[in-house]
């Protein structure tokens, strides 16, 4: 890990304000209750400081950062100061004029996710009308010369379809395809006996993706992200805590990653109280698990710490209640076990007679599982 | 290497962009998502590749910047078919 870490990777939410309402998106569950946005001055401050730090890629997300009325002018100003600006968007809430627009004021990329390769589940898990905008906007993309990424986020119910997703991609000419296995933050979290798919459908899924990109990928790359609960070595999640990532949040809170917000005991700095040299190099909540120091066994004496830093922070405490533990998804964890029970075979799968329902992520529910 | 790609102009792929990072003090290649730091002669090389120049125009521009390389030639060269490989450069 190099001495001086730096933000190089600045990922902007926006807004929580979002026309979907995804069961496995990775926003709080308390986002109805979070405060007021940013202001468009503050997000151009944040923009230049990190950029004078070195941050260079910039993801637009949220939410649905389409939601956002100053979007445009952030986009610009990003783009003037040198960062390489990324759109990941649903697609719902821009038309042809405006992906036009994006071009022209200087966006570099624009990810587009679709919740399935057919009309009835996208809409169905989206809780929206929205596959055939979809199609339309990545056509729209394309059609303005910008590089697409289609995200497809993977899980129970769609990845029996793997092979339609990825001959959707290739038909709408998509540059990369990002299968992304359901990670267990947020509301996935709250549905993730629903959502997890068992051991023979993901094994299949990745044959399929296989030969896919042997046999029918040409230049279409496909980055298929295996879920970690499957494995017996953790992700270097983040590369490091506060070592290259740095999230702000929709009100301003400073994040090493996304998902960190629900960590008890860290107080995480705000952007309207301190710049992001400050957050970045000084705050405590950026110090906390940088390093090894904060480290208990068995990752401590671990010779692979250095090449996972011992996982997930989110996933330690989610899954064993103490941050410092290691990710349980390594086998040398003593809490591998709550990793491996959570996995079914599609035998025990068959037993199950009454579903749960899936909870969808809207303000409604947000307030519901957010009274105290 | 073929004729064929001599007489095209070398330009960076539609799907990067390559820009100097002051941060960094290199070069770097920037793509949806992702970043490629290029070391001192990768940078110095794909600043020419802007498709005003043939593979062997790229060559001359160079060898009159670096005189006195007498490998130079087949290092450009090297490069560009693994960058062409690579898909940064067509
Ligand atoms: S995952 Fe779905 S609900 Fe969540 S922000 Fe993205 S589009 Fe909206
Ligand atoms: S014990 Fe900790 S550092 Fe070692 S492999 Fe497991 S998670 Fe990584």
């Amino acid at each position: 890990m190099s001495d001086s870490p730096r933000p190089l990777w600045l990922l902007a939410e926006l807004t929580y304000a979002c026309p979907l309402q995804c069961p496995y998106c990775s926003n709080p569950l308390d986002f109805a209750a979070h405060g007021a946005e940013l202001s468009t001055e503050d997000w151009l401050r944040v923009l230049r400081e990190a950029r004078t730090m070195g941050a260079t890629q910039l993801g637009f997300s949220g939410g649905e950062p389409l939601a956002r009325r100053d979007l445009d002018t952030l986009i610009a100003e990003a783009r003037k100061l040198g960062y390489y600006t990324n759109l990941i968007t649903s697609a719902v809430g821009m038309d042809a004029e405006r992906v036009a627009r994006f071009r022209e004021i200087g966006l570099d990329h624009i990810q587009v996710s679709f919740q399935a390769s057919d009309a009835e589940l996208n809409d169905l898990i989206a809780g929206t009308t929205s596959f055939q905008h979809k199609l339309d906007m990545a056509r729209a993309v394309k059609a303005n010369g910008f590089p697409m990424v289609l995200c497809f986020v993977l899980h129970r119910d769609n990845m029996d379809r793997v092979d339609d997703l990825l001959e959707l991609a290739k038909s709408l000419n998509a540059d990369y395809v990002e299968l992304a296995t359901t990670q267990y933050y947020g509301w996935a979290w709250v549905n993730r006996d629903r959502l997890m798919p068992t051991r023979e459908q993901l094994e299949e899924a990745e044959q399929i993706t296989n030969r896919f990109r042997e046999e029918r990928a040409g230049d279409m790359k496909i980055y298929y992200v295996v879920p970690d609960y499957y494995e017996t070595r953790p992700k270097p999640c983040m590369n490091g805590w506060g070592q290259m990532f740095l999230t702000i949040a929709p009100d301003g809170t400073a994040l090493p990653c996304h998902a960190a917000r629900q960590l008890p005991g860290l107080s995480f700095p705000n952007v309207r109280d301190a710049s992001i040299d400050d957050i970045w190099h000084r705050s405590g909540a950026f110090n906390h698990f940088r390093g090894y120091d904060w480290m208990k066994e068995p990752c401590r004496s671990c010779p692979e710490k250095t090449k996972d830093f011992g996982g997930c922070r989110c996933q330690a405490y989610m899954l064993t209640g103490d941050a410092a533990n290691a990710d349980p998804v390594c086998d040398k964890s003593p809490f591998h076990d709550r990793v491996l029970s959570a996995i079914d075979t599609r035998d025990q799968r068959l037993t199950e007679v009454v579903e749960k329902p899936l909870v969808f992520r809207n303000p409604k529910n947000s307030r519901a599982l957010s009274q105290p | 290497m073929n004729d064929q790609a001599d007489q095209q102009p070398v330009r960076l792929a539609p799907t990067y962009r390559f820009q100097w990072e002051e941060a960094q003090q290199a070069h770097v290649l920037l793509y949806p998502e992702g970043m490629i730091k290029l070391n001192g002669p990768a940078g110095e090389i794909l600043k020419h590749c802007d498709g005003t120049r043939t593979e062997a125009q790229v060559i001359e521009t160079l060898r009159q910047q670096f005189p006195g390389h007498d490998d130079l030639d087949d290092d450009v060269r090297a490069f560009l078919s693994e960058a062409r490989a690579k898909g940064w450069v067509s």
